[in-house]
């Protein structure tokens, strides 16, 4: 008989674990979100590709520098902040001057997450919060768009990319309207099965609903997207500008072209699902969501702007906290008429 | 496993099972170690107090020790021969506990003493109980309640169900699997003690719908005049903890600092069961228990009848683990307890032996990350309370509020939090250690 001797580990229970962990989540999200990349630089070209990864390395070199300021342990491995940059990226015009990207992408990170204490603590999308910053500071670069898939788009580069700091971007002639902003101003519609596949002009991400749906379904496939949230998102946008469609086909857009058009596809599924930001339970979800959904609609049908999906997820993401102390599922035998102790 | 359809409670995990390699085999007979240690504390409640003395001769099956109290239970001979000592050993958490050491005589018969039987048409229920409690049984699950405590009913409580847990729902373990395919004769005769002693108007026998065939097997010997049926329920964990049987077959939740009893129901394990009908026809005691043997680090995989106080060194041995085993833990992988020594002894409430080798342990040290929010622990939490607030609570050691408004003591351990936790926090080591804290403050205040 063997008596077997060697030090024996000492833990407590469980003593078995799921596989997940924040890396693996996080990554998949970045796989998730690789198609929609790949199809925006296919879309808008080499501007499209630099803001891109401009963007990124914004991002990664921010957190990392961050990391270093507070005196944690470098958190690029976690994949969160691959993300934010991604997503940072995905949300700016494909022509906007390189340099703003850099300033905004400093922005989301630094006063976006590293400012609340890193992952998990901050209130807000990081994504976000840099494209609202870029927003406020230089709306006319924000909302000046090149159009998609022009035939010089992998060889030329428009003149506003390389834009020096701090001065005006040059545009070329040809700068595109979005089909939002055709609609709010000089209404105008756009064909929804181009909107859906991604052949018309936007920011860089913001053009193929399909792929975003593909990745989205990828993530809840897997169990790391709460589908409660772009569900009641989309729900909540139909029915309310269906309603408005319905009492005036003439100054009301329809709900397919509410859907598929501007940054919802891409807010809805990767952005106001962010973990860090939403609610956790899925009543508070759904919740979520729908009050999304709502404020969207009231902001591009009511509001200055054409679009308002990034305002409508920051304001949601502040509400977050609340919704998680409402609602709660009931403890298993708790009485309601329990005292508290 | 499709199982759409079948009962279950709300929330919940599905760790992987891993019960295949063990769930096919025939309980086998232990061999005897050269010493075991019959340790006097196998249950909560006051150690029982010895009967015999260093040297004397012993039968198999003879009262080693009776108890001490009302939450305490006799022992008995796993073996027949000498006393050696009488001392402190190992236990499972750690601390020292009063055992009886005992020399196993090679070569003897090894028959079993019989006592005064509790014949189940005559017994009246106060004797069952105390032929119960004499037979040193406590619930064979785990916990080591003492079942006759949980079977002394206050007279103006009424007992309508009862609930033959045959969940089996931690991973790797198929000891009552086994059980039920092998002694379904002794689980229906311990069902008829109970069901006297309970005054209970039905029984049900519950278990997952991962053992098809345990559950045939009952149902197609259920005799015909024991008010007693088989209930199939989801695979998931925790599926075999009180509360969640009785919401899964009842629809009935226990309150808050309750008892199964303040719903009218009361659960006993299967094995604990299989052992009331196996024991008290005879006046015998509890001198073994069947458990699983298994894991990666273990060759020879299995169910064993296996004599009380076995020590994990020479058990190890036997199945063939190697030098390098690094973790073993008793009863199952999500609420066992990881040994401390190899000097403890198998006792009335192991149920499992899971053993890892050094390169087949899964990964320990994994990075600790912030709380996402990704709300994985509210969905897996059977209790439904809110783990991730409990957990940021539990840094800041903000233990009374823990308690106070987010329910931390109705946290059973289950692990499920800390199963699915992308962080890896630690959640229910911080709960136990919340939960120590509160009580301490309790008891002082
Ligand atoms: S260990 Fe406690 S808090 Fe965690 S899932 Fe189980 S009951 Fe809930
Ligand atoms: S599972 Fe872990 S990371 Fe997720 S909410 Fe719960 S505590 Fe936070």
């Amino acid at each position: 008989m063997t008596a077997p001797a060697r030090t024996l580990e000492i833990r407590t229970s469980p003593h078995m674990v799921s596989g997940y962990s924040v890396d693996t989540i996080m990554f998949n999200v970045v796989v998730a979100l690789l198609p929609v990349t790949a199809f925006a630089v296919y879309a808008f070209g080499l501007a499209a590709l630099l803001v891109l990864s401009t963007a990124t390395v914004t991002c990664l070199l921010t957190e990392r520098v961050a990391c270093r300021l507070s005196g944690r342990a470098s958190s690029l491995g976690d994949w969160s902040v691959a993300i934010t940059g991604l997503l940072y990226g995905l949300t700016l015009p494909p022509g906007l001057p390189l340099w703003m990207v850099v300033v905004g992408g400093v922005v989301a990170v630094a006063l976006g997450k590293a400012l609340f204490g890193g992952l998990g603590c901050n209130p807000f999308n990081p994504a976000l919060v840099g494209r609202a910053f870029l927003q406020a500071a230089f709306p006319v670069a924000m909302t000046t768009w090149s159009p998609a898939f022009t035939s010089d788009r992998f060889t030329a580069l428009g003149s506003s990319t390389l834009t020096l700091p701090f001065t005006r971007p040059l545009y070329d002639a040809v700068t595109s309207a979005t089909p939002l902003a055709l609609w709010k101003f000089e209404r105008q519609a756009s064909e929804v099965g181009e909107l859906a596949l991604g052949f018309i002009g936007g920011s860089t991400g913001e053009t193929s609903a399909l792929l975003i749906l593909v990745g989205g379904a990828y993530l809840v496939a897997r169990n790391m997207m709460s589908w409660q949230i772009p569900v009641a998102i989309f729900a909540a946008v139909a029915a309310f500008s269906g309603a408005l469609h319905g009492l005036d086909p003439e100054t009301y857009a329809s709900p397919t072209f509410m859907l598929f058009s501007g940054g919802l596809m891409l807010g809805a599924v990767f952005m106001a699902t962010d973990m860090v930001g939403s609610p956790m339970t899925s009543g508070a979800c759904l919740l979520y969501g729908a009050g999304i959904g709502m404020l969207v609609v009231v902001i591009r049908v009511w509001g200055g702007m054409p679009e308002g999906v990034m305002y409508a997820i920051l304001l949601a993401n502040a509400c977050t906290i609340h919704l998680d102390r409402w609602i709660r599922p009931r403890v298993y035998g708790a009485t309601a008429q329990e005292a508290p102790r | 496993m499709i199982s759409l359809g079948l009962k279950s409670f709300r929330h919940g995990i599905h760790p992987p099972e891993a019960k295949d390699e063990t769930s096919g085999l025939a309980i086998r007979q232990f061999p005897f170690a050269p010493l075991l240690i019959v340790p006097l504390v196998q249950h909560l409640g006051k150690p029982s107090l010895p009967l015999v003395r260093e040297g004397e001769t012993v039968v198999r099956g003879q009262r080693l020790a009776r108890p001490d109290g009302f939450m305490s239970v006799s022992m008995h001979a796993p073996a027949s021969g000498t006393v050696k000592s009488i001392g402190p050993t190992p236990s499972i958490s750690g601390r020292m506990v009063p055992a009886v050491f005992l020399e196993p005589q090679p070569g003897s018969t090894q028959e079993v003493m019989e006592g005064t039987p509790c014949p189940l048409a005559s017994a009246t229920p106060e004797e069952i109980v105390a032929a119960i409690q004499d037979a040193g049984i406590v619930g064979l699950g785990g916990a080591g309640f003492p079942t006759h405590a949980k079977l002394r009913i206050p007279p103006e409580r009424h007992v309508d169900t009862l609930i033959i847990n045959g969940a089996e729902c931690e991973p790797y373990l198929t000891t009552d699997h086994r059980v039920m395919l092998e002694q379904r004769d002794d689980v229906f005769t311990g069902i008829r003690y109970l069901l006297k002693v309970t005054g209970a108007e039905r029984a049900i026998v519950a278990l997952e719908a991962n053992k098809p065939d345990a559950a045939q097997h009952l149902r197609s010997g259920l005799p015909g005049d024991l008010s007693a049926s088989v209930e199939v329920l989801r695979v998931k964990y925790p599926q075999g903890a009180e509360k969640m049987l009785i919401s899964a077959l009842l629809g009935r939740e226990v309150p808050s600092g309750g008892l199964p009893l303040d719903v009218h129901a009361l659960c006993v394990n299967v094995a604990t069961t299989a052992e009331i009908g196996r024991l008290l026809p005879h006046g015998r005691g509890i001198q073994e228990r069947v458990i699983t043997i298994t894991g990666p680090a273990v060759q020879h995989k299995g169910n064993y009848r296996i004599p009380i106080g076995t020590p994990l060194r020479f058990l190890l041995g036997e199945v063939g683990v190697e030098e390098d085993v690094t973790r073993v833990f008793l009863g199952g992988p999500m609420m066992g307890a990881a040994a401390p020594s190899l000097d403890i002894a198998i006792t009335k409430g192991t149920s499992g032996v899971v053993a890892f080798d050094a390169t087949r342990a899964e990964r320990s040290h994994r990075t600790v990350y912030p709380c996402i929010r990704c709300g994985y622990c509210l969905d897996a939490c059977p209790m439904r309370l809110d783990p991730a607030q409990l957990g940021s609570l539990a840094r800041s050691q903000e233990y009374a509020r823990m308690a106070d408004e987010f329910h931390l003591m109705d946290c059973f351990e289950c692990g499920s939090c800390s199963f699915v936790c992308p962080s890896h926090i630690p959640l229910v080591q911080q709960f136990r250690f919340a939960k120590a804290a509160v009580r301490k403050a309790g008891a002082h205040g």
